[in-house]
């Protein structure tokens, strides 16, 4: 492996021919879930204090794509959603606005005219979300109309109907296509890692994802039972360390599925920290995607600052 | 990157632009101090000796000071044992063997090891605090490992004493009479608990001697087996120099089994002062154990097992994997792994919640490692150690790897009861086998290989006590621990460690 065997990108924007990719993806390191689940659940008991803990609150509500995903989302929701996104605490303008809203493609022409003029990006969901199985060109299709109307960062899934039955080619394949249906705009690849069933399979589909072009990996949809996990989100760092060190792209991490307390999110913070290092402690690799965390933050800093909690009500609901 | 910013280029030129600016080298988050308060620990000024259910002070009326080794300050003075001590506490353990303890029924005894186990559990911040100041550990491993492991223990041969007869069918199980404990400084309450449940739920007394530079957890676990109301002299605690107290204790006539876990050194010398004498031994002496990585390992967890397996407990493990084996054909990326892993290790106050690395237990062990790394260098190895600030005060030494070991050098033969590891190479199974058992100690291996067929076929050849796969430094109360060689002979923990203390066909009875 190397640099060499990278591929010219030329036209696709894929960073390896598809051979080549399968080979990569299938000889991965073999992962020991008891031992991974350890080191994870270590990192969990660092204490984070203070400063310290300030510091990661604050990069928390930075890295955060704040989300809705629902059948039921409005212009109105999401209206709604942007303004707490530029100024997640009216009353307070030392807390910062998060790195993007994360909707469906309808609404995408919405929050782009709500967010113009900050520094919130807007990230779709696309490509059949959230199971993916659906016509390919059907799913590249609605890429392309995400990013042509407006959306700068588009979370894709992965197809695990085509890993799992073994076909690394076609899913490798489906994943180059979707890289290009998106051009320019971010790409983040959901792997769903509740539905891989182990961790080797989660290192595989993540180097896929890597070596098709994805700007980030993802953990989950949040749409089955099984969110992200530290454990397995360690397990794609590790992944991400690797295919640095053998083709030099740094590729980032996003947590989402599950996500809904300060705790956790330091949790997850100290994993890339101790795992990748302070590169990668920043929204243009690292995102946590959730609905319900940013309150919980809010009330964490106000705690770490004044040493009181304050109570549900004071914090706005959007 | 505001949404009216990007200039629209075609997509490639836009990734590799990205890409460039990932280039930086990132932020520094220094987690804040995150110190377990000292408070719950209420030290007293002075420690007497514990005998025959009380406080004595010493016929020697000498003391001598524990210190704290991460700052060299004093935290308290400890009596001092003489002959006359010892003979003290050796006859409160027979008197309380005959009178109150060897007829006791089993249950009745087991009743007294759960109490003793509940109270570690009630008191495991004091107890994880103190093992801390006087031990030098960082307190996430005498909070998550030491007291809990002491606790299990004394909960499962809680269970196992009044079952003895189920233990070895066809048997008469009888307890031996005084049982002299001597234990090491590495794991102060928790070799306590390894020689005292066992000991007590067979129905033996014992004189307990902890090593002279972290006595305090054993002190404080004479507090609470005196307020778990033991009959007075069934354990009997007694402090004082290894080498005097320790040679008195282990030569009293009145002792029936010695149990001993130190330095082969001091182990040998015990074997030759007790042949002929009768007296039961059990040895858990010195290790240079062989952590071996096949190239079909789950690499990144193996890397996690190497720092586990040299820099837990800073390496002052007899079992500690000191010697990587790792096949030849993934030593760069292993070497490349484990520099990077070591630089985020975080040496520094036991006392925080955050250390991985705490202090060297004391002076002259120090001194050990540094010489033995010095050899190391002049021998022709490489050394590689992280770049971390050390305190000034107290014994530390930075976590070290060596490369380029050769079998030869004194770093891959003599045990350094440090955080110094030596990495050697090996090409086939064969030779891992074969280099693993090289060795003058056979305590403990481990194995990394993806293939469970492999795993059984090492495990097999490891002249090894223990043989961990894809784990390291795991440990159990249920499962035997003991070695081969000079490593010593009798196994702790288990059914199996009920065994050297009962004679089986009831002859003492």
């Amino acid at each position: 492996m190397g640099r060499a065997a990278e591929i010219e990108r030329g036209a696709g924007l894929a960073r390896y021919a598809p051979r080549e990719a399968v080979r990569l993806a299938t000889r991965t390191a073999a992962v020991d879930a008891v031992g991974l689940e350890e080191r994870a659940a270590a990192l969990g008991k660092r204490s984070i204090k203070r400063e310290a803990k300030l510091f990661a609150l604050d990069l928390a509500i930075r890295c955060m794509d704040l989300t809705t995903l629902e059948g039921v989302d409005t212009p109105g929701k999401v209206v709604a959603m942007c303004a707490k996104a530029r100024r997640p605490d009216p009353s307070d303008p030392s807390i910062p606005p998060v790195a993007a809203v994360c909707i469906y493609p309808q609404l995408v022409p919405v929050a782009v005219r709500e967010l113009r003029g900050s520094s919130v990006r807007v990230a779709s969901v696309a490509g059949g979300f959230p199971v993916g199985l659906g016509p390919l060109e059907a799913r590249l299709a609605e890429i392309r109309a995400a990013v042509e109307m407006g959306a700068d960062e588009v979370d894709i899934v992965l197809n695990r109907s085509r890993l799992l039955a073994g076909d690394y080619a076609g899913a490798f394949e489906e994943l180059a296509r979707a890289r290009e249906a998106a051009g320019e705009a971010h790409l983040k690849v959901i792997l769903e890692t509740g539905e891989l069933g182990s961790y080797d399979r989660v290192r595989q589909a993540a180097v896929l994802a890597m070596a098709a072009g994805a700007d980030f990996i993802k953990t989950s949809t949040g749409k089955i039972g099984v969110g992200a996990t530290p454990a397995s989100a360690l397990c794609m760092m590790e992944a991400v360390r690797d295919f640095e060190a053998e083709t030099g792209h740094r590729v980032g991490i996003k947590v989402a599925g599950g996500v809904r307390t300060a705790k956790q999110a330091v949790h997850y913070l100290v994993l890339i920290y101790e795992t990748l290092g302070g590169a990668w402690m920043r929204p243009e690799l690292f995102r946590i995607g959730a609905s319900g965390l940013l309150n919980d933050v809010l009330m964490q800093i106000y705690k770490e600052r004044t040493g009181r909690y304050q109570g549900p009500d004071y914090f706005t609901i959007d | 990157m505001g949404k009216d910013e990007p200039a629209r280029g075609s997509g490639g030129e836009q990734i590799r632009r990205r890409e460039a600016d990932l280039a930086e080298p990132g932020v520094r988050w220094d987690y804040a101090p995150a110190r377990e308060s000292r408070e719950i620990v209420r030290l007293r000024e002075r420690y007497d000796l514990f005998v025959g259910g009380r406080w004595l002070e010493p016929k020697t009326e000498r003391t001598f000071t524990t210190i704290d080794p991460a700052t060299e300050e004093p935290l308290a003075e400890v009596a001092e044992a003489g002959e006359e001590d010892v003979d003290l506490a050796v006859r409160a353990a027979a008197e309380a063997w005959e009178a109150r303890w060897r007829d006791l029924p089993g249950r009745e005894r087991a009743k007294y090891l759960y109490r003793i186990a509940r109270a570690l559990q009630e008191r495991s911040r004091e107890f994880a605090v103190l093992e801390t100041l006087n031990n030098g550990k960082p307190i996430k491993e005498s909070r998550d490992v030491d007291v809990p492991l002491a606790a299990a223990h004394f909960f499962y041969y809680a269970g196992w004493a009044d079952k003895l007869e189920y233990a070895f069918p066809g048997r008469r199980p009888r307890p031996l009479g005084v049982a002299a404990q001597i234990t090491p400084w590495n794991f102060p309450l928790l070799m306590c608990a390894w020689k005292l449940a066992p000991a007590l739920a067979t129905g033996n007394t014992a004189v307990l001697k902890p090593a002279s530079t972290t006595p305090l957890t054993a002190l404080l676990l004479a507090e609470v087996i005196q307020e778990a109301d033991l009959p007075p002299g069934v354990v009997n605690v007694i402090t004082g120099p290894g080498g005097r107290t320790g040679g008195w204790l282990a030569a009293h006539p009145a002792v029936a089994k010695v149990a001993f876990t130190g330095s082969t050194e001091i182990g040998k010398v015990l074997r030759r002062s007790l042949a002929g004498s009768g007296k039961r031994l059990t040895l858990e002496l010195g290790g240079k154990a062989a952590n071996i990585i096949f190239e079909d390992a789950p690499i990144d967890q193996a890397i996690e097992g190497i720092v586990n397996g040299i820099f837990f407990n800073q390496g002052e493990v007899c079992c500690a994997g000191s010697r990587l084996f790792v096949q030849e054909s993934v030593a760069e990326l292993v070497i490349a792994k484990l520099k990077a892993r070591l630089s985020t290790l975080r040496v520094g106050d036991p006392l925080d919640k955050n250390t991985d690395i705490g202090a060297i237990n004391n002076r002259a062990q120090l001194a050990k490692i540094q010489e033995l790394v010095r050899s190391g260098i002049e021998e022709g190895a490489e050394i590689y150690q992280p770049e971390c600030e050390l305190p000034e005060r107290g014994f530390w030494f930075r976590p070290t790897l060596f490369t380029n070991v050769a079998m030869s050098h004194r770093i891959a033969r003599e045990e350094i009861f440090g955080p110094v590891l030596s990495i050697l190479t090996f090409r086939t199974p064969e030779e891992a086998v074969e280099k693993a058992n090289n060795t003058a100690y056979g305590l403990s291996a481990g194995i990394w290989t993806e293939k469970g067929s492999r795993i059984l076929w090492m495990a097999e050849r490891m002249k090894a006590g223990v043989v961990w796969a894809n784990t390291f430094n795991r440990f159990d109360p249920s499962s035997p621990f003991g070695g081969y060689k000079e490593s010593g002979f009798g196994r702790e923990g288990g059914r199996h460690g009920l065994e050297p203390y009962l004679d089986l066909d009831g002859g003492a009875a």
